[in-house]
C-alpha cells in the first residue's frame, strides 16, 4: 500500500463581500507517496505546501477530496499514532522543559509508560538536546526549538513523518544533522514527506519530488527524470582567446580563462558550434554536457505557469 | 469525515438535552425557594449599608428592588405584607426620586389588611421622605393627603397636605378643591368618590389605577346600600312596616325597576329590612350590603 | 480516551501553577488574616458573621477572577501560538482536548478553593475559639461556590473556542453579573408582556442562575441549607456545564485552525 495517497484534496476560500470569488489555496491535488521513500514537496512561499500539510493533519478541513495514510482515512484519529508532524516554525509550551514536553506528547501518542523515559532520552540524544533536557523551552534558541520539534515528531516511532520546512532556522551544521537524520529514518524503513523551498536540500535527499506553485501541482517524479525534460546544455572549450561572433550569435554564454575560451550552448546547437570552430581553425579542447539543476527545472516550470496564467487572463 | 460528523451530532444532541434539563432543574429550584429572593433582599436591611455596598450603582439597585417589590405584591396573594415597608424604604433610600415607590406606599402600605399592610404611619413617613427629596412633585402631596383622609380619618392634616400640594407650581388644580372639600365635608361619599376618581385619572401606574377603579365600584355599592336603607326607613315611617320585598320598595320610591349593583345583579332585602348584594365576594372593598359577620376573603392588593 | 483527557487536564493544571496563578492564595491569606485580627480587636459581637461573609465572598470573587482570566486563553492562546498543531497531530480527538482543558482548569480552582477553605476555617477558629455544628454548612456554601466555578469555567471555555480573549472576558464577566441577578430577571420576565416577555424569559433561562448558589449570608447567620437544594443545585450545575461544554465541542470541532 502507499504511504500517502492524496485524492483530489482541495481548499478554497470565498473572498469578496458577496463571497463570489473563490481563492484556491490548493487546487484539487492528486499525489501518491510510496513507503520508504523520502519525498520532497517543493514550492516557493505561499504555493500551498503548508496548506496541504494542515489538511493532511486535520487542522483545516478540505473543500473537497480526501486522503489516505497507510490505507486509512486521513481523518481517522488512530492513524495519528503512526504519524509524526513538525509544523513550520514550531512553538511549544514554553513553561515545560524538553523532557516534560516529550513526556506529555508521549502520553498523548500512547507511548507506554515503561518505555517512555528511555525513548525520550534516546530521541533527545539523537537530535542533540541531551544536555538541555531540564531547561524550560522558553530559554531555547530557534535552532534548539527546531530540534525539539523533530524530537517530538519521531518520539513515538511513527511510520510516516511529515516535516514542514525542517531546515529553517538551522545553521549549516544543523542542516547537515537533519539531513543525516532523514537518511537514517529512511534506512529504518520510514517514509519522510517534507516540504521546503530550498532546492539543494531536496536534490541531496529526495527519491522523488513534487513541485507545487500557486496551489497547483506542476510536476512530480524522480529528480533525474524531471530535470531531463528541460533542454540540455553542453559546454564547449577551445584553445585561444578569440570568441567567434557566430558562436556568440548562438546565444552562448562565453568566458575566456587564461589561454582557453569556453561557451555554454544548447545541446541542439553543438554541431553548429563545432562547424564554426573548424571554419575559424580553432582547436577544440572538450565538449561536455552540463547537468540541468533542479533550480532550472523549477524556474522553468514557474515561468511557464505564469505565462500560461498571463495568457489565460 | 465520519468521526467529525458523529461528534457534531452527539455534541448537538447533548447540548439540547442538557439545556432542557437545566431549564427543568431551574424551575424546580424556583419552586423550592419562592421566598428566596425576598429573604436574601432583607439580610441587608439597613438602607445605609446597602447604599455603600452598591458601589455607586444605587440607581440600578433601586430598580432591582422596585422590580422585586412590584413582582411580589402585584401578583402574589397578600403574602408577607410586613416586608413591603422595608422593601419600599430600601428602594427609596437608594433612589429617592423613584416616585412610583411612594405612590405604591400610599395605596398599599396604608390600608388595613387584607387590602394593605395596615401601616399608615409608616406610609406617611415614607411619603414625607419623598416630599423632602422631591418638593416639587405635587403627586406626593396628593398621596399624603389621601392617606390621612382614607386611612387615618385625619381631615385636618389631609387638608393641609392638599393645600401644600396646591402651592407647587404646575400642580393639578383639583388639589385646591380637595383642600377646601376636606375642610368642609370630610367623611362623605362625595369626597371619597372625588379622591378615587382623581387617583384613577392621574396615576400612571396600572396597579394603582386598577385599585382605584375597584374602590370606585365598591364605593357605589356602599352608596347604593346607604340610599336604599334610607328608603327603607322612610317607608317604615310612612307605612309603619317594612316593605314586603325590594320590588315594593322600588315601586314606592318611584324607581323604574329593582336597582342593580355595579355587576348588574339586583340588590335584595332580608327580613329585617337590610339591603344586601347577591354576591358579596364581588365587592371586597365594600363596607355595606354585606351579610353580618361576613369577612371579605383577602383578595390581595390588586386583581390580576 | 480517558487517559488522554487526564493527561491534558494535568498539563493544564501544571500550566496554571507555573503561571503563578496559585500566588493569589497569598493575597487571600493576607486579606483574611487582616480581617480576622481587626475584627478580633474590635469585638463587635459579629466577628463570626464578618469572617464568614468576608471569607466566603473573597473565595467566590477570587475564584471567579481566576476562572475568567485563565479560562479565556485556554483555547484561543493555543490556536494563536500554534501549540495546538503538534497536539492535534496526535491521536487526540478535538473534543477530548476541550474536556481535558475543562477538567484542568476546574481542578486548579478546586485546589485553590480547598486551600482557601483551610484559611477560612482557621480564621473562624481564631475569632470564635471553637467550632459549632452549624459551621458544617460553611462546607455546603463552599461546595456551591465550587459548582459556580464549574459553570463559569465551562462558559469561558465556550467563549475561548471562538472568540478573542478580550471579548471572552467581557462576555464571561457580564454573564456572571447577570447570572447573579437571574431571579430578578425571571421576575421581570413574569411581569412583562408580548415579545419582551418571550425575550426576557429566554434570556433568563439562558444565563446561569447563580442566585440559588449564593447561600453565604444564610450560612453566616447559621441557617441550615436544605438537602434538596444541594441536590438540585448539583444537578443544575451538571446540566448547565454539560450544555456549555457541548457548545464548545461543537464549535471547536468544526473550526479551521489558522
Amino acid at each position: 500500500m502507499a504511504a500517502i495517497e492524496i485524492i483530489g484534496l482541495e481548499k478554497a476560500y470565498s473572498l469578496g463581500f458577496w463571497r463570489k470569488r473563490p481563492k484556491h489555496a490548493l487546487h484539487p491535488l492528486h499525489l501518491r507517496v510510496e513507503q520508504g521513500e523520502i519525498f520532497g514537496f517543493l514550492g516557493p512561499n505561499g504555493a500551498g505546501k503548508t496548506t496541504t500539510l494542515k489538511l493532511l493533519m486535520g487542522l483545516v478541513f478540505p473543500t473537497s477530496g480526501s486522503a489516505r495514510i497507510l490505507d486509512r482515512e486521513w481523518t481517522d484519529p488512530d492513524i495519528k499514532a503512526q504519524i509524526g508532524f513538525l509544523p513550520e516554525q514550531p512553538y511549544f509550551y514554553d513553561y515545560l522543559t524538553a523532557h516534560e514536553l516529550l513526556n506529555y506528547y508521549g502520553q498523548l501518542s500512547g507511548v507506554p509508560a515503561k518505555h517512555r523515559k528511555q525513548r525520550i532520552e534516546e530521541v533527545l540524544h539523537r537530535v542533540g538536546l541531551r544536555d538541555v533536557t531540564g531547561v524550560q523551552l522558553r530559554k531555547f534558541s530557534k535552532g534548539m526549538l527546531q530540534r525539539a520539534g523533530i524530537a517530538q515528531a519521531i518520539l513515538h516511532d511513527p511510520k510516516v513523518i511529515f516535516l514542514d520546512e525542517p531546515m529553517s532556522g538551522l545553521d549549516p551544521m544543523g542542516r547537515r544533522e537533519v539531513r543525516d537524520l532523514m537518511e537514517q529514518l529512511k534506512h529504518e524503513g520510514k517514509t519522510v514527506f517534507f516540504s521546503t523551498h530550498i532546492l539543494s536540500d531536496a536534490e541531496a535527499l529526495c527519491d522523488r519530488v513534487a513541485v507545487i506553485y500557486k496551489g497547483e501541482l506542476r510536476g512530480v517524479g524522480a529528480i533525474e527524470d524531471l530535470t531531463s525534460t528541460v533542454q540540455g546544455k553542453v559546454e564547449i572549450v577551445w584553445q585561444g582567446t578569440q570568441v567567434p561572433a557566430s558562436i556568440k550569435a548562438l546565444g552562448a554564454e562565453c568566458h575566456v580563462t587564461g589561454d582557453t575560451a569556453r561557451a555554454v550552448i544548447a545541446e541542439t546547437q553543438q554541431d553548429a558550434a563545432i562547424d564554426v570552430l573548424r571554419r575559424e581553425h580553432l582547436r577544440l579542447v572538450s565538449l561536455t554536457p552540463v547537468r540541468t539543476s533542479l533550480e532550472e527545472y523549477f524556474v522553468e516550470k514557474m515561468r511557464r505557469a505564469d505565462s500560461a496564467a498571463g495568457g489565460a487572463s | 469525515m465520519k468521526a467529525r460528523q458523529r461528534t457534531t451530532i452527539l455534541a448537538s444532541v447533548c447540548l439540547i438535552v442538557c439545556f432542557a434539563a437545566s431549564v427543568f432543574m431551574l424551575r424546580s429550584v424556583d419552586r423550592l425557594r419562592p421566598q428566596a429572593s425576598l429573604d436574601d433582599v432583607l439580610y441587608i436591611s439597613s438602607p445605609k449599608i446597602l447604599k455603600r455596598a452598591s458601589l455607586g450603582y444605587e440607581g440600578l439597585l433601586a430598580d432591582v428592588y422596585w422590580t422585586r417589590a412590584v413582582q411580589y405584591f402585584g401578583s402574589r396573594r397578600g403574602s408577607n405584607v410586613e416586608l413591603l415597608a422595608p422593601l419600599l424604604e430600601i428602594t427609596t433610600s437608594l433612589d429617592p426620586h423613584l416616585i412610583p415607590a411612594y405612590e405604591y406606599g400610599g395605596f398599599f402600605l396604608a390600608p388595613p389588611p387584607p387590602n394593605g399592610a395596615g401601616q399608615p404611619k409608616r406610609a406617611i413617613q415614607l411619603i414625607e421622605y419623598g416630599i423632602r427629596n422631591n418638593p416639587n412633585e405635587w403627586r406626593l402631596y396628593y398621596n399624603l393627603g389621601f392617606v390621612y383622609y382614607m386611612d387615618l380619618k385625619d381631615y385636618a392634616h389631609a387638608s393641609d397636605a392638599f393645600e401644600r400640594g396646591s402651592q407647587v407650581p404646575n400642580s393639578h388644580p383639583f388639589l385646591k378643591v380637595l383642600a377646601a372639600q376636606m375642610a368642609q365635608h370630610g367623611g362623605e361619599y362625595q369626597t371619597a368618590r372625588m379622591l378615587w376618581t382623581a387617583t384613577y385619572k392621574t396615576s400612571r401606574d396600572k396597579l394603582v389605577q386598577q385599585n382605584a377603579a375597584e374602590h370606585l365600584r365598591d364605593l357605589k355599592v356602599d352608596e347604593d346600600v346607604s340610599n336604599l336603607e334610607g328608603a327603607v326607613t322612610r317607608f317604615g315611617e310612612r307605612t309603619g312596616r317594612l316593605p314586603s320585598s325590594i320590588r315594593e320598595l322600588a315601586r314606592a320610591e318611584g324607581l323604574p325597576g329593582v336597582p342593580v349593583d355595579p355587576k348588574g345583579e339586583p340588590y335584595k332585602m332580608d327580613e329585617n329590612g337590610r339591603i344586601l348584594v347577591q354576591h358579596p365576594d364581588d365587592f371586597p372593598l365594600a363596607t355595606k350590603g354585606l351579610p353580618a359577620g361576613f369577612n371579605a376573603v383577602g383578595k390581595h392588593f390588586a386583581s390580576n | 480516551m480517558n487517559a488522554r483527557i487526564g493527561y491534558i487536564a494535568s498539563n493544564t493544571f501544571r500550566e496554571a501553577v507555573r503561571d503563578r496563578v496559585l500566588y493569589n492564595l497569598i493575597a487571600f491569606a493576607l486579606l483574611l488574616s487582616g480581617a480576622a485580627i481587626f475584627v478580633g480587636e474590635i469585638s463587635i459581637e459579629i466577628e463570626k458573621l464578618v469572617v464568614i461573609n468576608l471569607g466566603l465572598t473573597a473565595v467566590s470573587l477570587f475564584g471567579v477572577v481566576i476562572a475568567i482570566f485563565v479560562g479565556i486563553g485556554l483555547v484561543s492562546k493555543e490556536i494563536d501560538k500554534r501549540t495546538l498543531y503538534t497536539v492535534l497531530s496526535r491521536p487526540v480527538r478535538r473534543w477530548e482536548f476541550i474536556v481535558g482543558k475543562f477538567f484542568g482548569l476546574s481542578s486548579t480552582l478546586v485546589v485553590n478553593t480547598f486551600c482557601m477553605a483551610i484559611g477560612v476555617f482557621g480564621a473562624l477558629l481564631y475569632v470564635s475559639h471553637k467550632f459549632t455544628g452549624s459551621d458544617a454548612f460553611i462546607l455546603v456554601a463552599l461546595y456551591f461556590i465550587v459548582l459556580q466555578f464549574f459553570i463559569i469555567c465551562s462558559l469561558t471555555l465556550l467563549f475561548s473556542s471562538f472568540s478573542s480573549p478580550l471579548l471572552s472576558a467581557v462576555f464571561s464577566f457580564s454573564l456572571f453579573v447577570i447570572g447573579s441577578f437571574s431571579e430578578d430577571l425571571r421576575g421581570f420576565a413574569g411581569m412583562a408582556h408580548g415579545i419582551t416577555k418571550w425575550l426576557a424569559t429566554a434570556v433568563a433561562y439562558l444565563v446561569p442562575n447563580f442566585s440559588a448558589f449564593n447561600v453565604i449570608s444564610s450560612v453566616a447567620h447559621e441557617y441550615p441549607v436544605a438537602v434538596q437544594l444541594v441536590l438540585h443545585n448539583t444537578l443544575y450545575a451538571l446540566f448547565y456545564t454539560a450544555t456549555a461544554l457541548s457548545g464548545a465541542v461543537l464549535i471547536f470541532e468544526r473550526r479551521n485552525l489558522k
